[in-house]
């Protein structure tokens, strides 16, 4: 394993400390427990929103907190959900009077920590809302497993609930809006190659050099089923059937499209992806509205992408495109 | 109910044996614990890796240790010896839940703060009181985690584990043997997690792959249930 790290158990911390050094100016990172909170937190009478967790993500979660996003982030050890007691801290910490929405990734730990903090800060007086981020499409049965995964539709919630919340929205909209967005978005990923888990030291998927595994989750867990590798063309034309037609998205349908990185594909390739999907939404009469493209929700060192398309109506766009000053996300300010 | 009121007493003719669980058993119990998962550390990674995500040796080394820290800390302070064993088990409990994150944090903290509200104020436990909260425990792990038996969960080892221990409380086992039995139906709910489709957890993302792995949560279980029969009767020396 070749890392730029010290000690494999100190990653998380190390990077904290890195984080509240670069950008000590607008964030403050709390340590024990752990979040990042942005520096003008409490916002009198703004909906604050927090998210988190397990750390191997970046810059989701941390790097999306600033104005226009999220007041705080709680990040857990690596691939490791958050405790209660961080969400808790931090829920404390931004909450301004006017509530708090938690974005959950629906992964078994995420919902169930987030579940005893919010149970917590309620014990407190504090009105906490929950919304359950479940956007893969690689799980097509949801009935016999833990349920849809948490992917790329999260980001795209944390930026349109942030800009509501930013227009002094209250909790009960801000909250309808990330079900509208979870609603109206599905995702897929692939990846090439594994990604390797510090404290583990090896890759956690054995996947061979001409193999490629289709539907897969954002820990490096396996997908849908194991491929022979092939062109950007047939990749991306794979993943983006799975998701059109999950949805189903349509003929005349304005979409935000999210091509992501995992970590280990450079950004030249994300537009080749970019370029394929334009050509295949094209071609069925599917409108790309707005994009984004770059690695904004990784698996640590993990080649491969993922792909969100979320279906926008005017409400949606006006928000995506509201101000956001992040250190993950810029622009409009 | 105390240890008297089930006639365990000196002189009703079970010889001097004690058979009630102090705070000091519990203490023994979770250093064996996180002695064995330390031990087998790299092993529930490894089981882990194969149907989940590869850090469930990790966090459970991590949540023991800071049991351990916080044994030690209240041991320093004087603390640890007086008192009732419930609020020992919950401060256990509190401990894992904001050290061990995943699943398997709010899983075992509720296992164990729920072992510890049932155990409420008494300072010794008998067999019986002992076997209710197992079971009360579990209960709030189950209702935690949403599991059903056999979807490959630390349910599939707890659950059979906590009804052989009433089961051997309620036929008069001695509590050497009924944590022995407690163990061995943990081993057996263990082992029978290998074939199981999870429906729970990340391994049932992998749907029939998934099949032919022993459940690490399971395995973990069975390490605690393992742990509490070999430490729980070293503590009843008459």
């Amino acid at each position: 394993m070749k890392k730029l790290i010290n000690r494999p158990q100190d990653v998380v911390q190390d990077a904290l400390a890195g984080v509240a050094l670069a950008h000590g100016d607008r964030l403050k990172v709390h340590t024990a427990p752990d979040y990042i909170v942005r520096a003008d937190a409490p916002l009198r009478g703004k909906v604050a929103i927090v998210s988190g967790g397990g750390s191997g993500h970046e810059p989701l979660h941390g790097g999306f907190v600033g104005r226009g996003m999220l007041d705080a982030a709680c990040p857990g050890q690596i691939f490791t959900s958050p405790t209660p007691d961080q969400v808790l801290a931090a829920t404390r910490a931004v909450d301004g009077g006017a509530g708090v929405l938690l974005i959950v990734k629906n992964y078994t730990g995420d919902v169930m920590n987030f579940e005893m903090a919010a149970d917590l800060a309620r014990d407190e007086g504090i009105v906490v809302e929950s919304v359950v981020i479940d956007d893969d499409v690689a799980l097509q049965d949801g009935r016999h497993t833990a349920g849809r995964r948490g992917v790329g539709a999260t980001v795209l919630a944390e930026k349109i609930c942030g800009a509501a919340a930013e227009r002094r929205r209250p909790l009960a909209e801000v909250a309808e809006l990330c079900r509208k967005v979870n609603a109206g978005a599905r995702s897929m990923g692939v990846a090439l190659t594994s990604c390797t888990v510090p404290m583990v030291g090896k890759p956690t998927l054995e996947l061979g050099p001409d193999e490629i595994e289709f539907g897969v989750g954002i820990h490096g867990e396996p997908g849908r089923e194991r491929r022979p590798a092939a062109s950007a063309h047939d990749i991306v034309a794979a993943l983006a059937t799975a998701i059109v037609d999950d949805l189903p998205f349509g003929r005349g349908d304005r979409v935000l499209a999210f091509v992501n990185g995992l970590g280990g594909t450079p950004l030249l390739e994300l537009y080749v992806v970019y370029n394929e999907l334009h050509t295949l939404l094209a071609s069925r009469g599917i409108v790309i509205a707005r994009n984004l493209v770059g690695s904004y929700m990784t698996a640590l060192d993990m080649a491969g992408c993922s792909i969100t398309l979320l279906r926008l109506d005017d409400e949606l766009a006006a928000l995506w495109d509201a101000p956001v000053v992040t250190t993950g996300l810029r622009w409009g300010a | 109910m105390t240890a008297a009121d089930q006639g365990t007493g000196p002189g009703d003719g079970s010889g001097a044996r004690r058979e009630a669980i102090t705070r000091g058993d519990v203490v023994a119990w979770m250093r064996a614990f996180a002695a064995a998962v330390a031990r087998d550390r790299d092993h529930l990674t490894e089981l882990d890796a194969a149907i989940g995500d590869a850090d469930h040796g990790i966090n459970m080394e991590r949540g023991m240790q800071a049991v351990l820290g916080r044994l030690d800390a209240l041991d320093a302070l004087g603390e640890l010896a007086g008192g009732g064993v419930g609020e020992l088990l919950k401060t256990v409990g509190m401990t894992l839940v904001s050290s061990v994150g995943g699943a398997a944090g709010p899983l075992y903290g509720t296992l164990l703060l729920q072992m510890g509200s049932a155990a409420g104020q008494a300072s010794e436990l008998t067999l019986s009181d002992w076997a209710s909260a197992l079971a009360a425990g579990v209960s709030g792990a189950q209702a935690r985690g949403k599991a059903e038996l056999a979807d490959k969960t630390m349910i599939d080892a707890l659950v059979p584990a906590a009804e052989a221990l009433q089961a051997g409380a309620a036929s008069g086992l001695s509590l050497a043997e009924a944590l022995r039995q407690s163990a061995a139906a943990a081993q057996r709910g263990m082992e029978a997690t290998v074939p199981l489709v999870a429906r729970k957890g990340r391994a049932s993302y992998l749907g029939e792959r998934s099949a032919g792995h022993q459940d690490p949560g399971a395995t973990s279980s069975w390490l605690l249930l393992h742990a509490a029969a070999t430490a729980l009767p070293a503590g009843l020396a008459p």
